[in-house]
Parts: C-alpha cells; structure tokens; sequence
C-alpha cells in the first residue's frame, strides 16, 4: 500500500515537472528576462497565519527560495537577487536577530554541499552588502562561499545582507571620493598634478565633475550584475524598502498578495508574462537612458 | 545516402512545425492573459464609477492627513498632455492633497511648469514656497517638477561636494571620514545641488507599466509605489481608491 502510494506522488510529481518544462518551452519564445530581484516579505507573517513556532516560516521561506530558484535557473534568467537581510533588520529585538544569522549560517553551509542547487545550475554566489556588520562567523562562512563558487559561471546568485540602498550609494560615493583623492594624490607626487586640490588648480567647473556617475556606478556593491528586469515583492506591499533603488528605473515591479513561504511557480509564470506583455516598452525606456 | 538527406530534410521540416507550433501557443497565452487583463480593466472602470458617484461607503471619508507628500511619475510621451495633469491636479485639490511632486523622465513637465501654474488655480511653486525645508501648512497647493537628471546625475554632483569637503579635511583622519560621508550629510548635499525634495509617501505611476521610470532614488525608500494605468483613461475613482488603500498601510520599516 505504502510503495503504491509513494510511487503515485512520484507519477505525479513527474508529470508536474513535465508540465512545468512545456510551459517554460512556450514561454522562451517570449523575451527571456535576465535579472529578476525577490524582496522575501512575510515570513513571520507566515508563521502567525498557520500558528507555527518561531522562526518556522523563515525555513519553509528558505524552501520557497530554493524552488524559484529552480525556477529561474531552468527558464533561463542568469542573475537572480534576494533581499535576505536589511540594514533595518538590526533594529528587530536581538534574539530574532540571532536566530536569523544562525539560520544564515546553517543554510550557506548547506548551499556549499554537493547536491545543492548552486552547483547544479553552476551558480557563482555574491553576498552583497556592508558585510562588515556581520558577525563574524557569519561574514566568514559568507567569504568562503564567495570564494567556493567563485569558478561558476551559468548563473549568478546575490544574496543582499546587510544592504540597504542608501546605504549602498553612500558606500559607492565614499569609495569614488577615496579613489579620486588616491588618483590625484598620486598625480601631485609625480609632479604632473601641480598640488591641483590645495591650489584651486582646477576651474569652477571641472571641479564639478570630478567624481562621475560612472565612478559611482562601478563601487556599488551590485555592480557586478546589470540592473533587474522584474523585482518581486511578495504579501501584496507596493514599496521596496531601500531595495535597488538605483537600478530599478526601468524595471517591471510585482507586488503578489501570496506571503514569501507560499509562493509558487503560479506566481513566477504571471510575473514573467505581465514581463513579456510589457517588455517591448521597458527596452525602448532602458534604450533612452 | 539518400535516406541521410531525406532524414535531414524530414528533421529540420518537423523542427520548423515545432516551433511554429511554440510561436502560436505563445501567442495564444498572450492573448489569454490580454483578455484576463482586459476583463480586469473594465471591473476597475465600474469599481471606480462607483466610487465616484459615492455609493462605496468605505471611500466617503478618507484620512487624508496620512498623505503628506504625493508623487506623480507620468510616462513622457502622455506628459505633453498638460490639460489631462492639470485635471488630475484639480482632484486631487479637491481630495485634500498639499503638496505634489510631479515627475517625468525626459523633464517635459518642467517645461511646462509655468503653463501648469498658472491654470490651476492657488498652486505655488514649491521652491518659492519651501524655507528650511518646513514644509508649512498652506492654503496653497504645492508643485514639486522632477525629471530623471534629479536622480543619478544629482547623486554624482552631490558627491563632488562630499569630495570637495573630504578633501579639505583632514583626509586621513577617520573621524572626519565618518563624519562626512554619512546619509544625511548626502541629503544635505543633494539640497545644495538642488534636487532634495522630501520622501514622497505615494507614488501614483501613470504609464503602461507599474515602475518608477528613475524617480530619484534616494526620495523613494519606503514609498508604496501604485499603478494607476495609461494617463488617457485616467479616472475619480481609482485615484480614490488608491489614497484609500494608502491609508490603510502599516509599515514596520525593517523591524
């Protein structure tokens, strides 16, 4: 009875993922997005709805990532982003805090093992933000998984911890200033600068224009992956709380009421066709920028 | 040999049926979806006659002092149509709303401002009417115009004067470092290049598509961002309900 019942969960679980790949082989004839953001909103949520312990709906949130995952590598998009922590999460009471790292911990090891999902789909995973608040075990284990996928190069996964926007330019801007001041300091000493800052060398105007936008660009944390074409925001809220705000000028924003832990491929498959309805207007604005 | 060719011949023949069979699935999906989305439209358009002609309860009275700034990102090619803004304008006078924000990616609307400003009646300028960034509770309605070059280049100029500081300082001193390089130091200096208008709480997009078309980013951090649909077939009653839904909001803001 029991090998009969598992072998039809097999049956159908075949034929779920058969239907799922014809639905992917009909959909890639549409634009294909590359880059799709997910804010992972709703897990504690989660857990009050179905009367679960602590900390429940954060791991069955951590299941839900690891099929959209699946989802996302097997249609096709190269880079996906996740917003697992922000800046603002420090300010939630310590023990929630602690648990979160803890289960940061438990689940980078886990993505690092053999069978796991980053090296199936040969994903290089980039944590971004200022890892510097960190616990130290945390940023370590973090540094280690940089490092053991660093040779992937089918698909990229960023994990955001520790990041705001805000945050992020402001670290962008800090970086671009320290690197000018090195570039000119090093001018001055070879005596091509002639002590340009300290003798207002430099016209009015020049002066200006000496950090460019490009400068910025090339220190922020998510540089090195190109600006999302789809952000999903799940419970239904329509702000992106300090997520990519600098790259989301022209991307498609989905916002489904479902909480994170309950998302699913139905979700994926109308976040990717309201994204191809509307593409062709997207790529024309990202052309005029 | 024959039969390799004719193999060749009848496998790139049933590769072509399939994918002209991919391409029509593809289509017929999309028209699906174009029909569902229709269909939801024309809900939309009943849900908001309804509100406008007050039968809904609900939207009678709204709290509008939850609103404190408003923005408007229209779509730049529907901006030129400055009877349309000054019409949505008008509402939202009527609704309650102070203080608007009005942006645009190509800047189609700072041009025309002073057309704007002066057909609606009681609207100011909000340069002219901000001092020391308080916002004060006038009997006029203030304009905010904002275009895409108040986003990224503005964040670049405000960094030029974060480094003309930094370089007057003590630039090894870490202290100093973190003193200027702080969010609030770049707020200051987004002023200072003009483009530090106040966080909007709202952002209405008129467009075909719900995205903010590069409103600058550092204002929208935790801004519910809502789509209201192509400007041409704006309406009372969606505009209602979008304020209402605003209202019912409850942010944590991360904790």
């Amino acid at each position: 009875m029991e090998r009969i019942r598992e072998r039809v969960i097999q049956i159908y679980g075949n034929l779920v993922s058969l239907l799922q790949k014809c639905i992917f082989c009909i959909l890639s004839v549409g634009p294909i997005p590359n880059h799709i953001a997910f804010i992972m909103d709703g897990n504690r949520r989660f857990t009050k709805k179905c009367k679960l312990m602590e900390g429940a709906g954060h791991k069955i949130g951590f299941s839900a990532l690891m099929s959209m995952l699946k989802y996302c590598y097997e249609f096709g998009v190269r880079y996906v982003t996740v917003y697992a922590f922000s800046i603002e999460n420090f300010k939630r009471s310590p023990e929630e805090v602690q648990s979160l790292m803890d289960l940061m911990l438990e689940k980078i090891e886990e993505i690092l093992k053999e069978q796991s999902i980053v090296n199936r789909y040969g994903v290089r995973v980039i944590f971004s933000g200022n890892l510097k608040l960190l616990s130290e075990p945390v940023r370590l284990a973090a540094e280690r998984a940089m490092l053991a996928t660093a040779k992937n190069s089918k698909a990229v996964l960023s994990i955001c911890v520790a990041y705001t926007s805000t945050n992020e330019i402001m670290h962008a801007v800090q970086e671009s200033c320290e690197e000018k001041w090195d570039e000119i300091t090093l001018l001055n000493s070879s005596g091509a600068g002639y002590g340009l800052i300290s003798l207002g060398g430099y016209e009015q105007d020049e002066m200006d224009h000496l950090i460019k936008l490009t400068d910025i660009e090339k220190h922020m944390y998510m540089a090195a992956a190109p600006d999302p074409d789809i952000i999903i925001r799940t419970s239904g809220e329509t702000r992106l709380s300090n997520f990519l705000l600098w790259q989301s000028a022209n991307c498609y924003l989905y916002s489904p009421s479902v909480l994170w832990p309950e998302i699913g491929f139905r979700q994926f498959l109308w976040a990717i066709l309201n994204f191809q309805q509307i593409h062709f207007y997207l790529d024309k604005q990202r052309k005029q920028s | 040999m024959d039969f390799s060719n004719e193999s060749r011949v009848l496998h790139r023949c049933s590769a072509q049926i399939g994918n002209l069979l991919l391409l029509s699935l593809w289509h017929l999906v999309h028209s699906i979806i174009s029909i569902c989305n229709f269909t939801l439209d024309i809900a939309n358009v009943l849900e908001s006659y309804l509100i406008s002609s007050g039968l809904l309860g609900r939207y009678k009275s709204l709290h509008i002092a939850k609103l404190r700034y408003l923005a408007i990102v229209i779509e730049s090619e529907e901006a030129y149509q400055t009877s349309k803004i000054i019409e949505l304008l008008q509402w939202l006078e009527a609704v309650g709303v102070k203080h608007v924000c009005l942006y645009d990616k190509e800047g189609i609307l700072k041009k025309s401002k002073d057309f704007i400003l002066e057909n609606l009646d009681g609207a100011i300028w909000f340069q002219d009417a901000h001092e020391n960034n308080v916002l004060l509770d006038q009997q006029h309605m203030t304009l905010e115009f904002v275009s895409f070059s108040d986003g990224k280049e503005a964040v670049a100029k405000a960094a030029n004067v974060l480094f003309m500081k930094y370089s007057k300082s003590g630039v090894t001193d870490q202290n100093q470092k973190e003193k200027i390089f702080t969010e609030s130091q770049m707020s200051e200096a987004l002023k200072t290049v003009g483009s530090g208008g106040p966080e909007p709480d709202l952002l209405l997009v008129y467009g075909p598509a719900r995205c903010h078309l590069g409103f600058p980013a550092w204002r929208i951090k935790y801004t519910e961002i809502v789509h209201m649909g192509p400007l041409k077939s704006m309406n009372y009653g969606s505009l209602i309900k979008a304020i209402y839904k605003f209202t019912m909001v409850r942010q944590n803001y991360g904790k």
